[in-house]
């Protein structure tokens, strides 16, 4: 027994810590409360710990991503599925055996004949340089892969490279732990398995990897503020141009945050400076892949993109010059400029109208042009999509959303119009579910998390445990009814009188004697048995409806079985016969040890401003008697939520106090004594010393 | 109005921000030339014209940012980020978009 009496003698601070440390450690990593303090020595330092369970988890999700997408070709082959994927491989295909430029350049004169069709100018190219590039690496590495193997498992390794960028963005969202699991979520949700398992090379499988990228590295920029993390930002956009038509969400989600961000007046320099870059070099890197062209500046879709970037600058450019002039000064330039702008937008206006650069752009009538309306994917969703590709995500999903709003900062701005306007879109077309899934899958996590930190949990009865474990004698006895005594002997280690055993009734009933009679009578047990201290458990504070009260009657009927003399149990109920714990209770209810040590102070608490002081949650009432005094007990714990109580039984007292007054001489009675000797003089003293000399 | 704006203007910016303003003045000015050709010759090589235009355009942002990062005005916003990391920033943004005109040019 040499390591807990060593436990019992370090100071109580850092056992505690260690105590709970280790019972913590086990939790999901990197807990948002604080941590213990680091403790000397390598392997205990919980950062380290942190990192490598990050690490493992985040290798662990990648796994099971990977694994559940691989059903089709354990059971069949290594083989291409669906329709799109083949062209896509094709492509691939002619990249990796002609050569980059040959690729790019490449008119196919064996589709569409007698057409042809130039397949460099009709192809988003990222996903075909992806898998040649990987391809070409690996072969240098001697590893001979045929490029139809690369083509099959490429999708399953971009979802473990898509569950790390999404723990990167929720994890700068909110926190670690939030991340890791909504890397776990995003592994093996069904909305994104079903368009990226093995066999299915499709632009999907890496386009969702470069969205979350992407939008981890705007989250960054706008939060620091720096150029470097913007131009990572740039290059992860062109990435994500080159693989999937999808971009245009990226180009409209980010200029609608810089908006939103205008309009809840929460312009800041880090924001100019990371739309201004990212637009300009953004737009600049999406001309350069063919199919793309001139696009961006000439679509209504891209124009949401200029106009926010036109808005920043003029409010930034306003704003600059608000702190050198005088607000006189400011409001004439102002108006004027106000006034410029608009006799702008109104010649821009009648130009526009006047070409027909208008009429361009809206390709999203979709239901007027049959090809596109006749694809299935393109149809409407169905609840029952929703159900089956989020799962229960779907439902968590708006409680984390709030919580966003609810703790509302920059970036959480951004997250919330992602999901506002992937709800939008995924309810148009069944296909975008996949543009919903993991913003679903981050809002999710971060519900998740939120439920785990918040302090729901209470830990009474281990703390009360722990603190008899270092405070108490390691000999000392404890008292308490019989259902806690295995917890005490396990936690506390202290001795027990009764416990759940259960073999000795007599015994249990001298304790239920003891709780049920008035403090004098109880001591006098306690004294007999060699008492130390009382537990009870006590849950009026927080309505905890199993506490001892509640036990009570069952103590007393034990107890009346035993000593059926001392013990009865029609005097603990009213003259009406009920069990109640307010003014109208029992007297000797009302004084008995159990009810005193339950609400001993509890009298001074007051819960709530609508309830008075005193009112006990569990029964519901205020207590009758809230002056409690205790002669041979005194307080020595009360846990957190008041859940245990610990009472120390005080020793005998060196004096015993007298039950009566003690006897008063008093010179009024000698003085009557004498005026019927002398003489009736009155019943005033003269001289006390001479009244025996008579009068004079 | 404009006047005591301009006072204002040379008596309290920094000698460095000075310079980087002239910088911008000059790129604004280009920008300018660049604009009137466009519409009062022609359009036709249109990718070499965007790609000066772009050029133009990246260039006075990213000055602009530079400007703002190392103001020491600004220090508030920008924790962890030096001068010198700023520039850097700027060389290396800069590099990034003159790398991406080159191609857009040919």
């Amino acid at each position: 027994m040499a390591e807990p009496s060593a436990l019992e003698s370090k100071p109580k601070a850092s056992a505690g810590g260690g105590g709970g440390g280790g019972g913590r450690a086990g939790s999901k990593a990197g807990g948002p409360g604080p941590g213990p303090a680091p403790l000397a020595g390598g392997l205990s330092q919980p950062a380290g710990w942190q990192s490598l369970l990050s690490f493992t988890i985040l290798f662990l999700a990648w796994l099971a991503g990977f694994s559940s997408r691989l059903f089709a070709v354990i059971r069949f082959e290594s083989i291409i599925h669906e329709f799109d994927p083949w062209f896509n491989y094709r492509s691939t295909h002619h990249l990796a055996s002609h050569g980059f430029y040959e690729f790019l350049n490449w008119f196919d004169e064996r589709a569409w004949y007698p057409l042809g069709r130039i397949v460099g100018g009709t192809v988003y190219p990222g996903l075909m340089v992806t898998a040649g590039l990987i391809h070409w690496i690996l072969n240098m590495l001697n590893i001979t892969v045929h490029i139809r193997d690369v083509c099959v498992f490429l999708a399953p390794i971009f979802s473990g490279l898509t569950s790390i960028s999404t723990f990167l963005l929720t994890r700068e969202l909110w926190n670690q732990g939030a991340g890791l699991l909504a890397a776990c979520f995003i592994a093996i949700v069904p909305g994104y398995i079903s368009r990226s398992v093995a066999g299915s090379f499709d632009n999907e499988g890496i386009a969702i990897f470069a969205l979350q990228f992407t939008y981890y590295l705007w989250v960054k920029s706008v939060k620091t503020g720096s150029v470097s993390w913007t131009i990572c930002c740039c290059l992860s956009y062109f990435y994500m141009v080159s693989a999937w038509g999808g971009y245009v969400f990226i180009i409209n989600l980010i200029p609608l945050h810089v908006f939103v961000l205008l309009l809840m007046q929460r312009y800041s320099k880090r924001v100019y400076i990371a739309y201004s870059t990212f637009y300009i070099v953004g737009l600049i890197l999406s001309m350069q892949i063919p199919f793309v062209g001139f696009q961006p500046i000439r679509t209504s879709e891209h124009m949401a993109a200029a106009g926010v970037f036109a808005l920043i600058q003029a409010y930034a450019f306003l704003q600059y010059l608000r702190d050198r002039l005088t607000k006189q000064e400011f409001q004439t330039l102002f108006f004027l400029g106000v006034s410029l702008a608009a006799g702008a937008v109104f010649l821009s206006v009648i130009y526009l109208t006047y070409t027909g650069e208008w009429h361009q752009g809206w390709k999203y009538a979709k239901i007027h042009i049959p090809i596109i309306a006749s694809v299935s994917e393109h149809q409407p969703t169905t609840w029952v999509s929703f159900f089956f590709d989020l799962h229960i995500l779907v439902c968590t999903f708006p409680a984390g959303l709030w919580f966003c709003i609810k703790n509302i900062n920059d970036e959480r701005v951004f997250v919330a119009l992602y999901a506002i306007s992937a709800v939008y879109f995924a309810g148009v077309m069944v296909r975008l579910m996949l543009t919903l899934t993991p913003v679903v899958c981050m809002l999710s996590a971060i519900a998740f998390s939120n439920v785990f930190d918040t302090r729901n949990i209470l830990d009474d009865f281990r703390e009360a445990y722990y603190w008899l474990r270092q405070n108490t004698d390691e000999h000392a006895r404890v008292m308490s009814w019989w259902d806690y005594g295995y917890q005490i002997a396990g936690m506390a280690n202290r001795t027990t009188l009764v416990d759940n055993n259960t073999w000795n009734n007599s015994h249990i009933a001298l304790v239920g004697k003891a709780m049920s009679s008035n403090e004098t009578a109880a001591y006098k047990i306690m004294r007999s048995l060699d008492v130390d201290y009382v537990l009870i458990i006590f849950g009026g504070v927080i309505g905890y409806s199993g506490d001892d009260i509640n036990k009570f009657l069952w103590m007393v009927r034990i107890a009346e079985g035993e000593h059926p003399k001392d013990i009865r149990e029609s005097d603990y109920f009213t003259p009406q016969g009920e069990f109640r714990v307010d003014k109208a209770g029992s007297p000797t209810l009302l004084n008995c040890l159990m009810y005193k040590m339950s609400y001993y102070r509890f009298g001074e608490m007051q819960l709530d401003f609508r309830t008075p002081p005193g009112f006990d949650r569990t029964r519901n009432a205020e207590i009758g008697n809230k002056d409690i005094k205790f002669k041979h007990l005194e307080e020595a714990f009360t846990s957190e939520h008041w859940l245990v109580r610990i009472y120390k039984v005080k020793q005998l007292q060196n004096r015993e106090t007298l039950d009566h007054k003690p006897r008063v001489t008093n010179i009024l009675s000698k003085q009557k004594y004498l005026s019927k000797k002398v003489g009736s003089q009155g019943n005033y003293p003269t001289k006390v010393g001479s009244g025996l000399s008579g009068r004079w | 109005m404009i006047s005591s704006f301009l006072e204002q203007y040379m008596s309290t910016t920094l000698q460095c921000l000075k310079l980087l303003d002239a910088y911008l003045l000059y790129i604004l000015l280009t920008r300018a030339l660049q604009l009137s050709y466009c519409l009062l010759l022609r359009t036709f090589p249109f990718n070499s014209l965007l790609s000066g235009f772009m050029s133009c355009v990246g260039s006075f942002i990213l000055a602009v940012c530079l400007r703002i990062e190392i103001n020491p005005q600004n220090k508030g916003d920008f924790q962890g980020i030096s001068p010198e990391r700023a520039f850097t920033d700027f060389l290396f943004a800069s590099a990034i978009l003159h790398l991406v005109v080159m191609k857009l040019v040919s």
